[in-house]
């Protein structure tokens, strides 16, 4: 029997909507969230455009209701209304009535707020109160004060792949009957440092990114937070909830090549998909839709177009949805996870945005209009940098 | 059933293989004392003078486990509690100073605690799953729970776990290999033996 | 010209962290990528952060790079042509 887990709620917070609502709409009447940085200064913003979210630190905060002093940082801020959001649409008033997890993940932590207020440390201290909004666990902790939960709660931090590494885990710890329910996903903001990291390595565009291309030039950094309700079916069976969609497959594996770079002819790539597609127990020509991880930097989409020619008879209809958001490293799973529901309950494909010319090396292009189109199941794929490698499968319900 | 059958402690500036001290030096500096275990290998890697200190001591614990084993499907299940701040805060600094405006790609390439299973992964051609936690303490509840869970579903022959802490001048790295045979039973208790 | 790749012989070995090769063991014409001594794509992009910030030369195409470090004798012929430091 087909071991699935069932998502029963889902929140998101991106740069092309504040609801999952205005996410679809902005998908499907094809209106980018990718901008000039505006939030806050950088050398580099003259250079670069991001996915960044059009709204302050202090309305989040107003929100969210959160009291004056408070130590959230926009890491923090951001996955509180995306894992509300989600616990709202999964229509759980008592958070605790069950065995109940977090696993969140982020690669910014607060260092969005500690690059901005360390220097006053000393003459201003009450911006100390910071600091110990720096670590990653921190903001995992902050959304589990703020949902109510007190059970198990753990971050992962395995760059872009994150995300798809909590829901992955999530899906497992239900599946072996540790948890009854688990709100997984992730949280990233903007960043100085992540601006001029990316910079240095030289995969940032200055123009919109355009995955799949041939003369793409790299990526747009994003902001974002999304996270989903995974319920075991005894609970599904008691409440008698509406399931959205299931995680019917997963597979992560390391591509041991390079600390930031793709291996060419994609071998992480592939092992993360097959992995996926043996958990399924599905063939791959039954995916009808592969949202691709597509950052449009030169080195991962030939890779994982690579991955995808060698493990895909024919490779299905496929996009890049970063040309929306831009990307937004440890969400990027996430949010990618929400489009993927919202494909298979709209059965909808979403284009691959600022697509012209297809890649000299590959044989397949990117759908570049709104497909409607029967849709049972659902590929992503998301790769981070140290090779991790993770897919997802999922199902229509 | 499954079993530890080897576990790696470093700190101090010294190495311990299953409890047993095989290594020590008492150089000043953490470079001084990694660079003299890693050439105690006798092994050719250049690439481990270009790591970070998170990932030089990951490297080290790592090749000190693997001594001997030609096992591939080995998943690597790492955690800390300060993710790669010490890196980071490396690359902050490069962003200080706008007159001397520099960040550099090699360091800001370890800003991920991750990074630590790339290098692992590389060196000894791994391409199974792994995942990286951030937390407090050790959760060992979960991580021996996890480790089991890979083997008995067939996802992995062998699961490298590891705390792996590294902060300014601090470190510490406690390692240890799970599967069918070993030394020691797989429980919570030896875990917390393990990971002091 | 000779100090010049002395110079960059120098600067190599310490801002990639070459231990245990020395100056000595770098030729003017040796290949410094692929098979010579066995640079990556990240060692690509700190040679171009050191033409900035020890020649000042700017570089906003990582692939003009291929060319340029090819070996120790380009690149000093390269800088010698386009510093402004």
């Amino acid at each position: 029997m087909q071991k699935k887990v069932a998502i029963t709620g889902m929140g998101i917070i991106s740069s092309i909507g504040l609801s999952v609502e205005e996410n679809f709409q902005s998908l499907i009447s094809k209106k980018s969230g990718i901008s000039d940085l505006e939030n806050f200064q950088t050398r580099h913003a003259l250079e670069i455009k991001v996915g960044e979210i059009k709204i302050t630190n202090q309305e989040l905060q107003q929100l969210l209701n959160l009291p004056e002093e408070n130590t959230f940082t926009r890491t923090g801020l951001l996955g509180a209304y995306a894992a509300k959001k989600a616990v709202e649409s999964a229509g759980i008033d008592d958070i605790n009535e069950v065995r109940t997890g977090l696993i969140s993940s982020t690669s910014v932590a607060g260092m969005d707020f500690t690059e901005k207020h360390y220097k006053k440390y000393e003459e201003h201290p009450e911006y100390q109160k910071y600091i110990q909004s720096h670590d990653a666990g921190d903001s995992s902790n902050k959304i589990a004060n703020y949902l109510g939960l007190k059970g198990f709660v753990t971050t992962i931090s395995t760059a872009c792949s994150s995300a798809a590494n909590a829901i992955m885990l999530g899906a497992s710890m239900i599946e072996n009957g540790y948890l009854d329910r688990v709100i997984v996903g992730g949280t990233d903001a903007l960043s100085k440092f992540t601006i001029n990291g990316f910079k240095t390595l030289m995969i940032l565009s200055d123009i919109y990114n355009t995955p799949f291309d041939n003369d793409r030039k790299g990526l747009n950094l994003g902001e974002a937070a999304a996270y989903l309700v995974l319920e075991s079916n005894e609970v599904i069976k008691k409440s008698n909830k509406k399931v959205l969609a299931y995680v019917a497959g997963y597979g992560n594996a390391n591509d041991a090549f390079h600390q930031t770079a793709s291996s060419e002819n994609g071998e992480g790539a592939y092992l993360a998909m097959k992995q996926a597609f043996e958990k399924a127990t599905i063939l791959p020509d039954q995916i009808d839709y592969i949202n691709v991880h597509g950052t449009a930097t030169p080195n991962n989409d030939l890779s994982e177009g690579r991955a995808m020619s060698r493990i895909f008879n024919k490779v299905p209809k496929f996009s890049s949805t970063k040309a929306f958001t831009g990307h937004t490293l440890a969400a990027a799973a996430a949010i990618e996870a929400v489009y993927s529901v919202l494909a298979l309950q709209n059965n909808t494909i979403f284009p691959n945005l600022n697509f012209k010319t297809p890649m000299e090396e590959l044989n397949i292009v990117p759908e570049t209009e709104v497909v409607q189109k029967e849709i049972k199941h659902v590929l992503s794929n998301s790769f981070g940098f140290g090779g991790n490698c993770s897919t997802l499968i999922f199902s229509k319900s | 059933m499954y079993a530890i059958s080897k576990f790696i402690n470093i700190s101090q500036h010294v190495v311990c293989e299953n409890g047993k001290q095989i290594f020590h030096n008492q150089e000043d500096t953490f470079a001084a004392f990694m660079k003299n275990v890693y050439k105690s290998l006798n092994i050719s890697y250049p690439k481990f003078y270009k790591m970070d200190d998170l990932c030089k001591l990951a490297f080290i614990a790592s090749e000190l486990l693997l001594q001997n084993v030609t096992e591939k499907d080995i998943a690597l299940l790492f955690s800390n509690n300060e993710a790669s701040l010490d890196t980071d805060l490396k690359h902050q600094q490069s962003i200080q100073n706008l007159e001397d405006y520099y960040p550099s790609p090699a360091v800001f390439v370890y800003t991920l605690p991750n990074i630590t299973i790339g290098e692992v992964s590389i060196r000894h051609q791994l391409k199974s799953e792994s995942a990286f936690f951030v937390a407090e303490k050790y959760q060992t509840e979960y991580l021996h729970k996890y480790a089991e869970y890979l083997l008995k579903t067939n996802k992995a022959q062998k699961v490298l776990c590891g705390w792996i802490h590294f902060l300014e001048g601090n470190y510490k790295a406690d390692f240890y290999l799970v599967e069918k045979i070993g030394i020691l039973e797989h429980s919570k208790e030896h875990i917390n033996d393990i990971i002091k | 010209m000779d100090a010049l790749k002395q110079e960059l012989k120098e600067r190599i070995v310490n801002a990639l962290n070459l231990e245990d090769i020395s100056t000595e063991d770098i030729q003017d014409n040796d290949p410094l990528f692929g098979d010579g001594l066995g640079l990556d794509s990240i060692d690509a992009l700190e040679l171009i952060v050191l033409l900035d910030k020890e020649y000042g030369i700017k570089l906003a195409d990582p692939k003009l790079g291929k060319e340029i470090f090819q070996s120790v004798e380009t690149m000093a012929q390269y800088v010698a042509a386009n510093r402004t430091k």
